[in-house]
C-alpha cells in the first residue's frame, strides 16, 4: 500500500508541475500540454528513475521482442498483458501492490497460454478468450477499489512519470531475470522457434523450452505494464522487432536494432512526456510506430531495387520470388 | 560388408489395435540410399519417429550404431517435411545451417573462425554458397529445401532420415535435391532412409526399396519390389506396376484393402506421373 502512495503522490506533482488544463483548447495550450520544456533540468532529475526504468524495459521489450515475432505471438502478449492488468487491479485493491499483482496475473496467462495453445491455432483461441475475461476482471477490481481514478486510469494506459525506488528496484530485478534467462536459452530458443521438428530430433528440449520462454515473456509484460500499461505493451514488446526485421536478417543485427528501437521509443517518449501533463505512452507509441514505418518505407525501397534484406547483390531476387509464387504448396 | 548403421530386428509398430508393420527385420549399411514407400498411414512416418526415439516399437528390436535409440540422437540428421520460412524469421541462409552445427548448445552463438569455415564447407557441399547471407524468407522453396539437407548434414550425421523431402518443389528442385543426398552420402558414407509418395525422382539413386502395405512390408532393390505381382500380393488385389520411359507408375492400387490410421478416406496415390503438375496437386491434396 505503500508504494501505491507513493505512486499517486508523485503522480499529483507531475500533474501539478504540468499545469494546463483541457479546457483551454487554444493551439498554444494544446502545445504546452504536448510538450512543455520549462524547468526541464529539474525535472530530468526529479524523474531520473523514469527514464532509467524506461531503459531498462527498452532492452527487455527489444530482446524478447525478436522471440515474440519468430515464434508469431504477438496476440499471446496482448492476452498476457490484459490478465497482467487484473493482476495488477487485483493488487491495487487487496493491497498487494501493483507490481505483485501484474506478475501473478501475467506468469498466470503465459503459463496457461503456453501449456494449453502449443498449436498457433489453440494458442490464439485461448488468448482471444482470456484477454475479455483479464479486462473484466480488472475492470471489476478497480471499480471496487476507492482510490484515485487517474490510478485506475494508469494501469491500462500507462503511469504518467512515477516510477519511486523500490518500484524500479523490482524493474531491474526481473529485467535481470529475463535477460539473463533469454541470453542463456538463446540459441536453442531461436533454433525450436524456427523449426521445432529439427530442433527436437537433435536434442533441443522444445517443449521444456517454449515454458521457460512463456515465463520471460510474462515477466516482460508484468514490467512493461507498469510503464506503458495494459493497453500499449505491444509498442514495446513487438512493435521494435518488428521494425528491426523489417530492415533485416541477421541474427546479430536484428536484436541489436530492436532493442535500440525499443530504447529509443521508451526513454524518448518519456524524456518528451516529462514537462506535459499527458501520459507517457502516446509519446512511446508514436515514436514506436514511426519507427516502424520509416523500416517498413526502407525495405520497400530496397525490395524494388531487388535486394531485400540486403543479402543478394546480383538481381536474381525479384525471379527468385516469382518462382517461389509458383511452387505448390502441401 | 560394414557394420550396418540402423538395424530392426522382427519390429513391429501398433497403435491401438491397428498393427502398422510387423516382423520388420532393416539393417541400413553407411553409405546405403534406401526409400521407404507407402499408402498413407502405412506407417513410413511412424518408422522415422520411431528411429528418432520419439515412438516406441511395439515389439522387437532397434539397434543404431550398435545402441539403443536415444531421443534428439545427434549422429542422426532429420530433413522434414518442406516448410516454408515465415517472414519474420531473423535467419539468412548461413544461420540456418549453423543451427545444425550448433542450435542445440546453450548460450548465444559465438562467432568464431572454425565455425564459419564449417559452415562455409556445408554450404558449398549443398550447393548454396552464392546466397548464405540471403534472409531464408526471401528464398524459393528450392533453395530452402537445399539448406535444410545442409543443416542435416552439417553435424557429420551416420544416418539421414528424409521425410518427404521433394514434396511440394518442382522437377528441377526435385532432381537437385535428390542428387545432393545422394553425392553427399556416398562422399561420406552416409546411411540414407528416404521416405516419399513418389519413387520417380530417385529411382535412379536409390539401392533399395522398403515397401510398407497392409502391416507388412518387401525389401529389395526397385527391380525386385516394383513389380506386379509383388505389389499384388502385398495388397493382396490386383496391382499393375508400369515402366514407361524411365517411370514407373504403379495402377489399381486404390482398391486395395488397407486401412488408414485416422480414419480417413485417402487415394492411394503413391506413383504417377510428375510432369502433370495439375493431376499432381490434386492427388496430394486430400490427403
Amino acid at each position: 500500500m505503500v508504494g501505491t502512495a507513493m505512486v499517486s503522490a508523485a503522480m499529483a506533482s507531475a500533474a501539478t508541475m504540468g499545469a494546463s488544463t483541457i479546457s483551454a483548447a487554444t493551439a498554444d495550450d494544446l502545445w504546452s500540454q504536448l510538450f512543455n520544456f520549462d524547468n526541464y533540468g529539474e525535472l530530468v532529475v526529479l524523474l531520473i528513475n523514469s527514464i532509467l526504468a524506461g531503459a531498462v524495459l527498452g532492452l527487455v521489450g527489444g530482446l524478447i521482442g525478436v522471440f515474440v515475432m519468430s515464434r508469431d505471438m504477438a496476440f499471446a502478449v496482448h492476452g498476457i498483458s490484459e490478465l497482467s492488468f487484473a493482476g495488477a487491479s487485483a493488487g491495487l485493491l487487496f493491497g498487494v501492490g501493483v507490481v505483485q499483482g501484474s506478475l501473478v496475473g501475467s506468469l498466470i496467462a503465459a503459463l496457461v497460454i503456453g501449456i494449453l495453445g502449443s498449436r498457433a491455432r489453440d494458442r490464439n483461441s485461448i488468448t482471444a478468450v482470456l484477454m475479455p475475461f483479464g479486462l473484466g476482471l480488472g475492470i471489476l477490481c478497480l471499480a471496487l477499489y476507492p482510490g484515485r481514478s487517474s490510478n485506475k486510469f494508469g494501469l491500462l494506459t500507462g503511469q504518467i512519470v512515477a516510477v519511486d525506488n523500490p518500484q524500479l528496484g523490482w524493474l531491474v530485478v526481473i529485467a535481470v531475470i529475463v535477460i539473463a534467462g533469454l541470453l542463456v536459452v538463446w540459441r536453442p530458443l531461436m533454433f525450436s522457434s524456427v523449426d521445432a521438428d529439427v530442433a527436437a530430433a537433435r536434442g533441443v528440449p522444445v517443449r521444456g523450452l517454449s515454458i521457460v520462454f512463456m515465463l520471460l515473456l510474462g515477466l516482460s509484460v508484468a514490467v512493461s505494464v507498469q510503464i506503458v500499461g495494459a493497453l500499449l505493451v505491444l509498442s514495446i514488446l513487438v512493435t521494435p522487432a518488428a521494425a528491426a526485421l523489417r530492415v533485416s536478417s541477421s541474427p546479430v543485427v536484428v536484436p541489436v536494432l530492436s532493442v535500440v528501437f525499443a530504447m529509443v521509443s521508451m526513454v524518448g517518449g518519456i524524456m518528451l512526456a516529462l514537462g506535459g501533463s499527458i501520459p507517457i505512452s502516446p509519446y512511446i507509441t508514436t515514436i514506436s510506430f514511426t519507427i516502424y514505418a520509416v523500416c517498413r518505407v526502407i525495405a520497400a525501397v530496397r525490395t524494388r531495387r531487388g535486394n531485400p534484406g540486403g543479402g543478394r547483390t546480383d538481381g536474381r531476387m525479384l525471379s527468385q520470388r516469382a518462382g517461389r509464387e509458383t511452387i505448390l504448396s502441401p | 560388408m560394414e557394420e550396418p548403421v540402423l538395424s530392426l530386428r522382427d519390429a513391429t509398430l501398433r497403435f491401438a489395435d491397428r498393427t502398422l508393420w510387423s516382423g520388420l527385420d532393416l539393417d541400413v549399411h553407411p553409405g546405403e540410399f534406401i526409400a521407404v514407400l507407402g499408402a498413407n498411414g502405412s506407417g513410413k512416418t511412424s518408422l522415422l519417429k520411431v528411429i528418432l526415439g520419439k515412438n516406441e516399437l511395439s515389439g522387437g528390436d532397434i539397434s543404431f550404431l550398435g545402441g539403443p535409440v536415444t531421443h534428439g540422437n545427434r549422429r542422426i540428421g532429420y530433413i522434414p517435411q518442406q516448410k516454408l520460412a515465415d517472414e519474420g524469421t531473423p535467419l539468412r541462409a548461413r544461420d540456418l545451417v549453423a543451427l545444425g552445427l550448433d542450435g542445440h548448445r546453450w548460450g548465444i552463438p559465438w562467432p568464431s573462425k572454425k565455425r564459419r569455415a564449417k559452415v562455409d564447407g556445408v554450404l558449398a557441399a549443398v550447393e548454396a554458397s552464392e546466397y548464405a547471407r540471403v534472409p531464408i524468407s526471401t528464398l524459393s522453396g528450392g533453395e530452402q529445401q537445399r539448406l535444410r539437407v545442409g543443416q542435416a548434414l552439417a553435424d557429420n550425421p551416420r544416418l539421414l532420415l528424409c521425410d518427404e523431402p521433394l514434396l511440394s518443389l518442382d522437377l528441377a528442385h526435385q532432381r537437385a535435391v535428390s542428387e545432393l543426398i545422394d553425392r553427399n552420402r556416398r562422399a561420406r558414407k552416409i546411411g540414407v532412409l528416404f521416405v516419399t509418395h513418389d519413387i520417380n525422382p530417385v529411382l535412379d539413386l536409390v539401392d533399395r526399396v522398403l515397401y510398407l502395405a497392409g502391416g507388412t512390408f518387401r525389401i529389395g532393390t526397385p527391380d525386385e519390389v516394383l513389380r506386379s505381382d509383388v505389389l499384388s500380393e502385398l495388397y493382396g488385389s490386383p496391382v499393375d506396376v508400369i515402366r514407361t520411359r524411365g517411370r514407373i507408375v504403379v495402377v489399381g492400387t486404390a482398391e486395395a484393402p488397407h486401412a488408414h490410421p485416422d480414419g480417413l478416406h485417402a487415394a492411394h496415390d503413391e506413383h504417377h506421373d510428375p510432369g502433370h503438375a495439375d493431376e499432381y496437386v490434386r492427388e496430394v491434396k486430400p490427403l
